[in-house]
């Protein structure tokens, strides 16, 4: 399970990024954390700065307008 | 982190709510990228950084025309589109809260919070006849070589 969970549901841009950064600040390597959003534009925004760090996108999916991403600390 | 971060650079030229918003966006945005993010303050953009009290100073009467004509502090900017004579950045604030988006303000005291660092430019300050004692604590004061030089490292340079 996540080591983090982040809640940025209703939040708008940059909000979310900006939590999850701050999220991933606060875990060791390796560790994992759990966000939460439904800003429209999440897949490609966390898709984008997962791409430019060193942490890792485990999982990411959509339901009901709701994003779930799991990102492992790199 | 052991290697050096990447760098980001911000020119904030317009005194545009709708622009300062944007730019504030954008280096909140490169900050949570872990770039160092660096905003530079020139021209009209210089009164987002205002204080919103009128601070006592000695001015001349055409700096003083100037200050009494310009914005003072990021809550009094007007649009760049639509202003309808302030009643333009009235509505979008109203819609940014609907919708949950920060505040002007508020994406400063992220930007702030965040490390983000924000350059003022004193050559423009002394054409608008802005003193450092009307403008927000915590600003750096430079010219067009501490831009350069900070943006011939970066990889992102905006001029908004």
């Amino acid at each position: 399970m996540a080591d983090l969970i982040v809640d940025a549901k209703g939040l708008a841009c940059p909000m979310p990024i900006v939590k999850a950064k701050k999220g991933m600040d606060s875990l060791q390597t390796g560790q994992l954390m759990k966000l939460q959003t439904t800003d429209k534009g999440s897949m490609k925004d966390f898709q984008a700065w997962v791409n430019q760090s060193k942490h890792e996108l485990v999982e990411s999916h959509e339901v009901n307008g709701v994003f779930t991403f799991i990102v492992k600390k790199g | 982190m052991s290697e050096s971060k990447e760098k980001s650079t911000i020119v904030l030229f317009s005194g545009d709510l709708d622009k300062a918003i944007a730019a504030f966006i954008i280096a909140n945005g490169a900050a949570a990228y872990d770039h160092e993010v660096t905003i530079f303050f020139t021209f009209w953009g210089l009164n987002t950084l205002r204080k919103d009290q009128d601070v006592a100073n000695e001015k001349g009467w055409l700096e003083k025309a100037f200050g009494r004509m310009m914005p003072r502090g990021a809550d009094k900017l007007g649009l760049s589109r639509m202003n309808f004579g302030g009643l333009g950045p009235k509505m979008i604030k109203h819609v940014m809260k609907k919708h949950n988006a920060l505040s002007l303000p508020q994406l400063i005291e992220l930007a702030r919070e965040q490390g983000v660092r924000m350059v003022a430019c004193t050559m423009t300050m002394d054409l608008l006849g802005l003193q450092q004692e009307e403008l927000l604590d915590g600003l750096e004061y430079a010219g067009v070589a501490a831009y350069l030089g900070d943006a011939a490292d970066a990889r992102v340079n905006l001029f908004i």
